[in-house]
C-alpha cells in the first residue's frame, strides 16, 4: 500500500525555498573583493543538493518499515564509521586538531557524524518505540542512553563539541516525544546543568536545592535518587578539575562564549564581526552580494558556520525573519507529521528529526548573535558542505515517506 | 512511547508552542540587533574597514633675511607596515629583510616603535630610496599590509655652510616620548635636534593629517575611502631668519677646512644674526633619514669637535678683548677717564708683591692714557686700572655687563659663561687664605677665572657699538630685545669707540684694516697653558665692529688655538667688508 509520497507538498516546499535561499546565500558567500575559494562553491552545494533532493525522493518512494529494518545495520555501521574515525580520520582548514573527516587516499569523503545524527535518530526511534509505555524511571533509560551514549562518547573524542550537543538534542527530545515525564528529563539533566552552574557556587546551592525538592517530589528509586544527588555533587566538584582537562580552544570557545571581547582577534573576533555584519545589516540590508564585511573579508567561515550572518547583513531584518519563518514552517510541519504518523516509530523518528534540526538552527544562529557559544555546528540547507546537505535531504525524505503512510489525523497509531 | 491521542495532541501543542517561543525570540533578538542597534554596528562596520594613515604635516619652511632658502623639504619615501600584532611584526621584518637589508638596528627600532603605539602603521624606513621602493612596489602581493608613502624629507641646499645654526631632523627618541615636553608625539615622527629646528619645533612641525584607507581583513588596502574622514597635514609656517645667507656661506668660506673656532655677525641696532658659524662644520643632510654609524661615529672621535657649537657652547678666556669691560666698569665708576694716565708707566712689566707681572710688550709703552691702552692693549695699565677699581667692583661690574650671562640667543643648549658671581667665590674655590688680590690684575685682562663664548663677547661689544644697550642676539626675526648694560655720556662712547678704531688704525690689528670703513675693535691672544714643543698655544680673538662712527654690524671671530688675535682680526676684518662691500688692506702684522 504505497501512497505517493509527494503528497505532503509544503514539507517539500519548505525544504526547496530553504535550499535555494540557501545555495544563493553559499553564492553571495563567494563575492568577495578579493575572489578567494570560496566562489564557486556554489555550483557543488546546487550539485550535492540535486543529489540530496535525489535520494530524498528515493527513501520517499520507500516505505517506513524498510527504513526501519535498515536501521540497525545502517547504526552498526555507523559506529563503526565512528570508530575508525578516530584512527584515520583527517581534520581541515581552521579545524585540523579534529578528525572529523573519512578520507581514503587522501579524498575527503565526507563528515559521517551529519549522516550519524540521522542513523542515530532513527535506531533511537526503534528502541523507545519498543516499548508500549515510556519509561518512569532513569533505569529503563539504559538502553536509549546506550544508543546515543555510545556514538556521542565517539564524537567527543574526535573531539567535536557542536555535533555532541546536537546528540543531547535529540536525545532530549525524543525522550519527550515519548512520553517522559518532564521531572525525569530534568532529573537526568541535572548533573549536566551542575557542572555547568558549578563555577557559581550560590546558583550550584539553589540549584541543588530545587534538585532535593524535585527528588522528594518525584520520588524516584532510592537508589537513584542517591545516585542523581551525588552525580550533581561530583559534577559540581570535579568540574574546575575537568575545565583542566578541555582542550585550549574548547576552553577559549566557552570563554569567550562567556564575554566575547575578552579575546577579540581569535574567537571572540569571530563573533564580534558576525554582529557587526548583522547589525550593520540593518532593516532592509546592504543588497544581494553587497555586504561589506563579508566582502572585504571580515567575516569569517562566511559560507559555513557563519552564513547566516550574509543573511543578515546583505537582506537585512526582513531576509533574517524570513529565513526563520522558513525555519518554523519546516519544524511546525515536522511536529506535524510527528504526530500524524501512522506508528511509533515513524513518530519518534520525525520528531528526533526535529528536534536534531532544531538544534541545529538555533545553536547555529543563535551563535552569529553571540547567544549562543561558538560550536561549529552548519545550518541546515544553508551553510556549505555535501555531507550535510544529503544528510539534511535525506532527514526530508524520511519526513515524507512518514508524511506519506499517515493517517493524516492525530491519533492514527491508535487505529 | 505512550501513544493515547489526547498525550499526542498535548505534547504537540508543547511542542508547537516551544518552537513558536523560541523562533520568535531569535526573530526579537534580530530585530533588537539590526534594527534598534543598527546604527551602533553600521558605525562599527565602518571603522572596522577603515585604517588610518598618518600624513606626515611639511616642516616650516626656513628663509634668510632676503627669502633665499636655508631648509626646504624634498619628496622622499617613508616604508611603515600595519602589522596585527608582534609575532606578525616580527614575521613581516624577517620576510622583508629577504628582499631589502635591514640592518638588525632598523628592525629593533620598528619593533620598538610598535610596542610604542601599536594602532599607528609601524614605520621601518623613514627614508627608502627609489631602488627599494621599486623592489618592494615588486613584491607587494606578499606584504599586503605594507604602506609606502610619499612623505616631506628635509633637505638643507647649503649643508654644512649652515649646519652651526639651523641643526638638524631626526627620529623623536624613546627618552624624547617619554618627557612632558614632546608630549602628543608619536613613534617614528620627525623632531628638531638642534639649532632653530630644535628652538623652533613647536613650530616648524605644523600639524600631522590623516588619510583614511578601506581595507580587507587582511590589511590590504582596498580603496581610498571617503575623503571628507581625512584631515590634510597642515603644513609648519615658515620661519624668516636674520641670516644673511650669502655672507654666511662667505664665513664658512673664509673659515674652510683649516681654521678651527667660531664667528657670529650681528647687527648692533637689533640683534639680528647675519652669520653665525662653528668650524669645522659637518653635513646636516646627512642626517637626514638616520644618521650612518660610521660619520657619526667620525664627528664623535674628531678632537675639533665638530658636534660642540663654538659659538654658544665653547667657553674661551677672553684675553684682551675683556679690557673693554674693565674699561666700562672704571669709567663708569667715575675711577678713570679716557685722558688719566696710571701712577707706574709701562716698562714692559709691573710688580706687584712679591709678584712680577708680564706686559705683553716686553719694550713697555710707557706713561699712556687709557685711550692709548686700549689700541696698544697695555696690560701694565690695565694691572693698575684693575687694582684702582678694586676685585669686589669689577666682579660686580662684569656681572652687570652681562658677561656671566648667556646671551640669550635662539639656540638650544647655550652654554653660560664664566665669571665669579663675587669676592666670595674665591674664599670658597680656594679657602679664605688661599688666594691673594693678584687674582685682579688676571681678571683685568681676560685671564683668570674668566671664560666667555663668542657670542656673549659679540653681545657686549654690540653694547660699545651702540649706546650701551646690548641687544639680545637672534636668529629668528622676532621683535628685538635691548638691555642697558651700561651708561656713559657721548664722549665717553665716542672716546671709546675712537680708541677701538685706533686698534685698527695705529694699534694691534693694523692688518685688519679695510679701505674707506673705518673699523673698530679689540684683538686678544688668550693664554690657554696648553704647550705644544714649548710653545703656548693661545686663543685668538678679535671683536668689532664697523663703521666705527655709525655701526651696522658686529663681527665675533675666536680661533681656538689660532695663535695671534691679529689672526682672528684678519679673518673678521675680511667678513666685515665681504659684508660692506668694500676690500680689506693688507698691511704689516702687528702683535695683539
Amino acid at each position: 500500500m504505497f501512497r505517493n509520497t509527494l503528497t505532503d507538498y509544503p514539507l517539500a516546499a519548505t525544504a526547496i525555498a530553504l535550499s535555494l535561499f540557501g545555495v544563493a546565500i553559499v553564492y553571495s558567500a563567494g563575492q568577495t573583493d578579493i575572489p578567494t575559494y570560496v566562489a564557486p562553491l556554489w555550483k557543488s552545494q546546487l550539485m550535492w543538493l540535486c543529489l540530496g533532493v535525489l535520494c530524498a525522493w528515493g527513501i520517499g518512494n520507500s516505505s517506513v518499515r524498510l527504513i526501519e529494518w535498515v536501521t540497525w545495520p545502517a547504526y552498526l555501521l555507523t559506529l563503526f564509521t565512528l570508530a575508525s574515525l578516530l584512527v584515520l580520520g583527517t581534520g581541515t582548514g581552521a579545524n585540523g586538531h579534529m578528525r572529523s573527516w573519512l578520507a581514503i587516499g587522501g579524498h575527503r569523503l565526507g563528515q559521517p557524524a551529519e549522516l550519524a545524527k540521522i542513523i542515530v535518530v532513527l535506531m533511537l526511534a526503534k528502541v523507545l518505540a519498543e516499548r508500549r509505555e515510556a519509561p518512569k524511571s532513569l533505569l529503563e533509560l539504559w538502553k536509549p542512553g546506550l544508543v546515543v551514549g555510545v556514538p556521542f562518547a565517539m564524537i567527543m573524542l574526535q573531539p567535536d563539541l557542536g555535533s555532541a550537543i546536537v546528540f543531547v538534542g535529540i536525545f532530549f527530545g525524543m525522550l519527550f516525544w515519548s512520553g517522559v515525564p518532564w521531572p525525569l528529563l530534568v532529573l537526568l539533566a541535572s548533573p549536566v546543568v551542575s557542572l555547568v552552574l558549578s563555577f557559581s557556587t550560590g546558583l550550584w546551592g539553589a540549584w541543588f536545592l530545587v534538585l532535593i525538592a524535585l527528588v522528594l517530589w518525584y520520588k524516584p528509586y532510592l537508589l537513584e535518587g542517591i545516585v542523581l544527588v551525588v552525580a550533581n555533587v561530583v559534577t559540581g566538584v570535579v568540574a574546575p578539575i575537568l575545565w583542566e582537562k578541555l582542550a585550549p580552544y574548547q576552553q577559549n570557545r566557552l570563554k569567550v562564549f562567556l564575554d566575547p571581547s575578552a579575546d577579540p582577534r581569535a574567537s571572540g573576533y569571530h563573533v564580534l564581526q558576525s554582529k557587526i555584519a548583522i547589525g550593520s545589516g540593518g532593516l532592509l540590508g546592504n543588497g544581494f552580494t553587497l555586504g561589506t564585511q563579508k566582502r572585504s573579508g571580515f567575516l569569517p567561515e562566511q559560507h559555513t558556520d557563519f552564513i547566516f550572518a550574509v543573511v543578515g547583513e546583505e537582506l537585512g531584518f526582513i531576509g533574517v525573519a524570513l529565513a526563520l519563518a522558513l525555519f518554523l514552517a519546516l519544524l511546525l510541519r515536522a511536529t506535524r507529521i510527528a504526530s500524524r504518523a501512522n506508528d511509533s516509530f515513524g513518530s519518534l523518528a520525525a520528531f528526533g528529526l526535529m528536534s536534531c534540526w532544531l538544534v541545529h538552527v538555533v545553536v547555529n544562529i543563535g551563535m552569529t548573535l553571540n547567544l549562543m557559544p561558538i560550536t561549529g555546528i552548519p545550518l541546515p540547507f544553508f551553510s556549505y558542505g555535501g555531507s550535510f546537505m544529503l544528510a539534511s535531504w535525506l532527514g526530508v525524505g524520511v519526513l515524507l515517506r512518514i508524511s506519506g503512510e499517515g493517517r493524516g489525523h492525530a491519533g492514527a497509531l491508535l487505529s | 512511547m505512550s501513544v493515547h491521542p489526547n498525550d499526542i495532541a498535548r505534547r504537540s501543542r508543547v511542542a508547537k508552542a516551544g518552537l513558536a517561543v523560541v523562533i520568535l525570540s531569535l526573530m526579537g533578538a534580530f530585530f533588537n540587533a539590526q534594527v534598534l542597534q543598527h546604527d551602533r554596528y553600521k558605525l562599527q562596520s565602518q571603522e572596522n574597514r577603515l585604517r588610518a594613515l598618518p600624513l606626515a604635516a611639511p616642516r616650516g619652511i626656513i628663509y634668510d633675511r632676503f627669502g633665499n632658502i636655508i631648509a626646504e623639504n624634498l619628496p622622499g619615501y617613508a616604508v611603515s607596515i600595519a602589522p596585527v600584532n608582534t609575532d606578525s611584526l616580527k614575521s613581516s621584518l624577517q620576510h622583508l629583510s629577504s628582499v631589502i637589508s635591514l640592518s638588525p638596528d632598523q628592525i629593533d627600532a620598528a619593533l620598538r616603535r610598535y610596542r610604542r603605539d601599536p594602532n599607528r602603521p609601524t614605520l621601518i624606513m623613514s627614508d627608502a630610496s627609489m631602488s627599494v621602493v621599486s623592489v618592494l612596489e615588486e613584491h607587494r602581493i606578499n606584504f599586503p599590509r605594507l604602506i609606502i608613502q610619499s612623505v616631506p624629507k628635509r633637505f638643507y641646499p647649503d649643508g654644512p655652510a649652515v649646519a652651526s645654526f639651523v641643526g638638524y631632523t631626526g627620529e623623536v627618541t624613546d627618552a624624547d616620548l617619554n618627557s612632558p615636553a614632546y608630549e602628543g608625539y608619536k613613534p617614528g615622527q620627525l623632531v628638531g635636534k638642534g639649532g632653530i629646528e630644535k628652538e623652533y619645533e613647536k613650530v616648524l612641525r605644523g600639524r600631522e593629517g590623516v588619510r583614511y584607507d578601506e581595507v580587507d581583513a587582511r590589511g590590504r588596502q582596498v580603496r581610498q575611502a571617503t575623503p571628507r574622514l581625512d584631515l590634510n597635514p597642515e603644513p609648519g609656517p615658515p620661519l624668516h631668519t636674520n641670516i644673511d645667507l650669502d655672507l654666511q656661506r662667505y664665513v664658512a668660506a673664509v673659515f674652510g677646512d683649516s681654521l678651527v673656532g667660531g664667528a657670529i655677525a650681528l647687527d648692533p641696532r637689533d640683534g639680528g644674526v647675519l652669520a653665525l658659524y662653528s668650524a669645522p662644520s659637518y653635513d646636516v643632510n646627512k642626517f637626514t633619514g638616520g644618521i650612518p654609524a660610521d660619520y657619526w661615529k667620525g664627528l664623535l672621535a674628531d678632537d675639533r669637535r665638530p658636534l660642540v657649537n663654538k659659538v654658544t657652547q665653547g667657553r674661551y678666556p677672553p684675553g684682551s678683548t675683556f679690557k673693554l669691560a674693565t674699561a666700562v666698569t672704571g669709567l663708569e665708576d667715575g675711577l678713570v677717564t679716557l685722558d688719566e694716565h696710571m701712577p707706574v708707566p709701562c716698562t714692559g712689566g709691573f710688580q706687584y708683591g712679591n709678584r712680577y707681572f708680564k706686559c705683553w710688550d716686553k719694550k713697555g709703552h710707557g706713561s699712556i692714557s687709557l685711550a692709548r691702552a686700549i689700541e696698544v692693549s697695555c696690560d701694565v695699565y690695565f694691572y693698575q686700572l684693575g687694582l684702582k677699581i678694586g676685585l669686589s667692583r669689577m666682579i660686580a661690574g662684569g656681572i652687570s655687563l652681562g658677561l656671566r650671562d648667556k646671551s640669550g640667543i635662539d639656540l638650544p643648549d647655550e652654554k653660560r659663561a664664566l665669571w665669579p658671581y663675587a669676592v666670595d667665590y674665591y674664599n670658597k674655590t680656594y679657602g679664605a687664605r688661599g688666594w691673594s688680590n693678584a687674582v685682579t690684575l688676571n681678571l683685568s685682562i681676560g685671564q683668570g677665572e674668566n671664560s666667555q663664548t663668542v657670542v656673549n663677547m659679540a653681545k657686549f661689544y654690540a653694547a660699545l657699538a651702540t649706546d650701551g644697550k646690548a641687544p639680545t642676539p637672534e636668529i629668528v626675526k622676532r621683535a628685538p630685545v635691548r638691555t642697558q648694560i651700561f651708561k656713559l655720556d657721548q664722549q665717553q662712547m665716542d672716546g671709546l669707540r675712537t680708541a677701538l678704531a685706533g686698534v685698527i688704525g695705529q694699534g694691534t690689528a693694523q692688518s685688519a684694516r679695510i679701505q674707506g670703513i673705518m673699523l673698530a675693535g679689540k684683538t686678544g691672544t688668550a693664554q690657554t697653558g696648553k704647550r705644544v714643543n714649548g710653545v703656548e698655544l693661545n686663543h685668538a680673538w678679535f671683536v668689532g665692529f664697523a663703521p666705527a662712527d655709525k655701526p651696522t654690524i658686529v663681527v665675533a671671530v675666536m680661533l681656538e688655538y689660532g695663535g695671534h688675535g691679529g689672526r682672528a682680526a684678519h679673518v673678521a676684518s675680511s667678513i666685515i667688508a665681504h659684508y660692506l662691500k668694500v676690500a680689506p688692506v693688507t698691511a704689516v702684522q702687528s702683535e695683539g
